[in-house]
């Protein structure tokens, strides 16, 4: 916030209003993302080994998770609708002068959506009837369409951070526009697999973290068991491969983003034996208050050798780098990111050498207090990553061709509040709902795994949700009136539960 | 010649959401208006089983409206975006709480609650279409010139209003053919002949909006008015009623299933028109498409990328459609996810 009253001095009223809202929704839509790009993944793994051993635990897994799938892309899909308004309610101009540049590659984003949302709609409703392998394998596309979204995404974003692929007029207009570079940025290569390796791990250590509760909490069976071996494992394999992507990224910023770079680490002046803070915060005069000073060692970490000369800050003149607060942001995310990844490492070294030594989970408390903090812990770091990459970009929306100032809608500050406060509220209702949502169905599933059968008739519309596709019996005009479409399905010997997908089909 | 071919390729997409969103919307529509908990219930029923696998598909097609629209006339985007502001916000909150309301409505058992998110869903089907067809009015009748900021006389004028109507009237009557074919599909007479009246009404009401802003809007949008009167533009608008009145009278008899396509035709011949007449701009009549053109290099990718897509999406989406149809794509029910099976210690059933 204080970041923000620094630079409202110089800048249009309506920054500070559109800054906040496209920041708070970009935040929240983040916390959907792992799920949205992983999820399929990781359930389809599950899927394949329940399968492939025929495993009924295996098989309830997966059908659960993409139960919770279903609802978790439609919040997705409607936070993300609302990103694709805000190019133009928040930043037309933007989009008026370098949409032909950069846009392409929300193209490809945009068809990648669609094959993702085609396939996901068979597999969720593919369930009931269509043939097991079939059904496994319509989904098997899901995982690389998600791979191409977040192709199209990243590239724009990493084309604002290092945009190229065009000259400027005499104008100051973009010409000569070459799509191949201006997809293919300097950044784009470290950014887009730092982000889907974040992306698989956040997703691991999030649905393993729920068995790890259910595991706390006393229930030690096969099926919280196999629920939370699966996603932890493909977590902890990426968690060592992200400490380096982390690292690699870290270093290219430092070649092609050195004001960034400077603000992550809180370097003022440029030199060479540079020391490394570990927090703190930078006064505006340059000095750095509190935090833990290592000499030398960000030199060291850049280049490999404490001669190693980094930028600082005031390489730039003032208007041209992040504010003072915002480095100081910049740098407690940085810091908070490198810390959480690296003492996720740690964990997943734990699980490894027990599964090395004992060929089974860890059998301490501590260790699944642990693997439930990663899941929170991996978002807070996507968190993180995200505002050291935007944060760190100011004040340029354009990393060095266009100011954040430059770029916002004419609309009044006044309607832009109104707006941000209405999205607040909508957002946090939808996102509550979004949590009951999942948690009352998780608790339904629960009661009934304790063998509390749920009576068939709670309200008289229990069994729409999920319910049956309409039979003509179920809609024979005598059945409407409160309980319309029959009774509990699960009474109904057509639609009974299936035992396994392998079993009756 | 590029930019033209994609201006075409943008109009296709607008009909492509102005039909397949339309027909959500429609459903949302006689959701909201279907009356009290007892009486709604079963039309509510049918609307919720229809809607069920692709609304999700449909949506992505604004998404690439957009994304045509920024990526091939950067400049139009802007100023549509700047001029449309309040209509697009709101729509936006709208497509908002419409998604969550009916993704949320299904697996909520609580009653009161899916009435809450039923409501939302049902309320938002309303108004995003009304403010989303506002826009397009603001476009059509020439306001949302480039330059022009964000007031209410923008879009908050009568062809503005009228367009906005017209769009929720639209979506209506798509939406009820679409029900009407989906309730003889499903063997539910009562349901067939409930939303055939209601697509009869529906299209009445299309008509009579549609000659009352051909009166009263005729100063403001006289490009657009001279074009939709006039040669193939008028072609068009003929085609347009050839098909809607053959709508009206096929979901009348056992082939509604075909009324889906005329009504589709209708609609989308409708926008084809709007299109036809305000050739050669996309404002008429202050920015062309010429002007409005990106990089062309840009435009041919933009091309190649819409290939793909349509080499990729359509498959898959034909799939969808055809599973959808031949009844195997079904929702799990909460049996299966609760699963006897594999209960812990109990032994399949
Ligand atoms: C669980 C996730 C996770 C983990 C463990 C890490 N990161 Fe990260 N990081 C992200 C998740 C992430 C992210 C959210 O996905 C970001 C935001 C933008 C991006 O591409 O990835 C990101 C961005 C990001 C950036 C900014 C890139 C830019 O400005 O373009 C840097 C410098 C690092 N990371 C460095 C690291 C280092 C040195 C780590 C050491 C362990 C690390 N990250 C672990
Ligand atoms: C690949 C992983 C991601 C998935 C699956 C995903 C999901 C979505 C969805 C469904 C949409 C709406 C578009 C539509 O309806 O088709 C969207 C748009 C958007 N998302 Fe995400 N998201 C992803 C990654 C991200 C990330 C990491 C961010 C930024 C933090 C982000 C920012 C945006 C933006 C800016 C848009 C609007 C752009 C557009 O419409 O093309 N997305 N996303
Ligand atoms: C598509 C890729 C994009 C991603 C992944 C992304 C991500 C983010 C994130 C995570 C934040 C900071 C959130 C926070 O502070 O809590 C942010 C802030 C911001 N983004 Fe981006 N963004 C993207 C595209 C855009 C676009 C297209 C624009 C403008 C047209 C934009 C402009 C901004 C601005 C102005 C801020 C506010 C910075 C601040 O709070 O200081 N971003 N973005």
């Amino acid at each position: 916030m204080n970041t923000l009253t620094a630079l409202l001095a110089s800048s249009p009223a309506q920054e500070a209003p559109a800054r906040q809202l496209m920041a708070f929704t970009l935040g929240t839509h983040i916390l959907i993302v792992p799920l949205g790009v992983a999820l399929p993944f990781i359930t389809l793994v599950m899927h394949h080994r329940a399968l492939r051993k025929n495993d009924p635990v295996a098989l309830l897994l997966a059908r659960r998770w993409s139960a919770v799938m279903a609802v978790q892309f439609a919040v997705g899909i409607v936070t993300g609708t609302v990103l694709s308004f805000e190019f133009g309610l928040l930043w037309p101009k933007m989009m008026g002068t370098w949409g032909d540049v950069f846009g392409l590659g929300f193209g490809v984003e945009a068809w990648a959506f669609f094959l993702e949302a085609v396939l996901i709609a068979i597999y969720l409703y593919g369930w009931r009837r269509l043939k097991p392998w079939t059904h496994f394998w319509l989904a098997v596309p899901l995982p690389f369409a998600a791979l191409m979204g977040a192709f199209g995404i990243i590239g724009a974003n990493s084309w604002m951070n290092t945009p190229q692929g065009f000259t400027l007029d005499a104008s100051g207009k973009p010409m000569n526009v070459s799509v191949q570079q201006a997809v293919f940025t300097p950044m784009f290569g470290p950014e887009y697999w730092h982000f889907v390796a974040a992306m698989f791990l956040t997703a691991g250590y999030v649905v393993a973290g729920i068995y790890a509760v259910g595991w706390l909490r006393g229930r030690r069976d096969r099926y919280h068991k196999l629920g939370f071996t699966v996603p932890f494992t493909v977590a902890a394999i990426l968690t060592p491969v992200q400490f380096f992507l982390g690292d690699n990224i870290a270093r290219q910023i430092y070649h092609k983003q050195p004001e960034k770079f400077a603000a992550a680490e809180i370097v003022w002046n440029t030199g060479t034996h540079v020391p490394e803070y570990l927090f703190g915060r930078l006064e505006s005069d340059g000095s750095v208050k509190g935090g833990l000073k290592i000499p030398d060692l960000d030199s060291f970490l850049a280049g490999f050798s404490a001669n190693t000369q980094v930028t600082g800050l005031t390489s730039v003149p003032a208007a041209d780098r992040p504010t003072a607060a915002e480095a100081t942001l910049v740098h407690w995310t940085f810091d908070i990111m490198a810390t959480i990844g690296s003492v996720l490492i740690l964990l997943a070294l734990w699980y490894a050498v027990y599964w090395l030594w004992r060929r089974d989970l860890p059998k301490t408390r501590w260790f699944f207090r642990c693997a439930a903090l990663a899941g929170v812990a991996s978002v807070i770091t996507v968190e993180c990553g995200w505002i050291t990459t935007e944060v760190g970009r100011q004040p340029w929306i354009v990393y060095q061709y266009m100011r954040v100032s430059d770029a916002v809608t004419p609309t009044k500050a006044g309607s832009l509040w109104t707006m941000f406060g209405i999205v607040v509220v909508v957002y946090v209702l939808v996102f509550g709902a979004f949590v009951g949502v999942v948690r009352m169905m998780s608790r339904r599933w629960r009661r009934v795994d304790q063998g509390h059968v749920p009576p068939p008739g709670e309200g008289p519309e229990t069994d729409t949700p999920y319910g049956p596709r309409p039979e003509p019996a179920a809609v024979a005009p005598g059945a409407s009136g409160s309980g319309g479409s029959s009774g509990s399905s699960a009474l109904r010997p057509d639609h009974g539960p299936r035992p396994s997908k392998g079993g009756t089909e | 010649m590029t930019a033209g071919v994609v201006a075409w390729i943008l109009l296709l997409a607008v009909a492509a959401y102005a039909c397949g969103g339309g027909v959500d919307y429609g459903a949302g529509f006689w959701d909201l208006v279907a009356g009290g908990t007892e009486r709604g219930e079963r039309p509510r029923w049918l609307i919720d089983h229809a809607m069920e696998p692709v609304w999700e598909v449909n949506n992505v097609w604004l998404i690439f409206v957009f994304i045509l629209m920024w990526t091939g006339f950067p400049v139009f985007f802007e100023a549509v975006f700047s001029a449309m502001w309040l209509p697009l916000a709101l729509a936006a909150v709208g497509l908002v709480l419409r998604g969550a309301g009916f993704a949320l409505r299904k697996p909520t058992t609580r009653l009161a609650r899916r009435r809450i998110y039923g409501a939302v869903f049902a309320v938002s089907s309303l108004l995003t279409p009304f403010f989303l067809g506002a826009a397009v009015g603001g476009v059509a009748s020439g306001r949302a010139a480039p330059g022009v900021t964000a007031s209410a006389d923008v879009w908050a004028n009568t062809t503005s209003i009228i367009a906005g109507l017209l769009a929720v009237a639209a979506t209506a009557f798509l939406g009820a053919v679409f029900l009407t074919a989906d309730a003889r599909r499903f063997d539910a007479p009562d349901l067939e002949r409930y939303f055939r009246l209601r697509s009869w009404f529906a299209l009445v009401v299309v008509g009579i909006l549609a000659l009352i802003g051909l009166a009263t809007t005729h100063k403001h949008t006289s490009y657009v008015y001279h074009g939709l009167t006039h040669g193939l533009g008028l072609l068009l608008v003929l085609l347009s009623l050839a098909a809607a009145l053959a709508t009206a009278w096929l979901v009348a008899g056992r082939r509604a299933g075909w009324a889906r396509f005329t009504s589709v035709a209708a609609v989308a011949l409708v926008i084809a028109a709007w299109g036809t007449a305000q050739r050669p701009y996309l404002v008429p009549t202050s920015l062309t498409v010429q002007q409005a053109a990106g990089a062309t290099r840009t435009l041919q990718w933009l091309m190649l990328v819409t290939a793909i897509a349509i080499v990729l999406v359509g498959p898959a989406l034909f799939l969808l459609y055809r599973l959808d149809t031949r009844g195997l794509l079904e929702a799990q029910t909460d049996a299966d996810v609760e699963g006897g099976a594999s209960r812990p210690g109990t032994s399949p059933l």
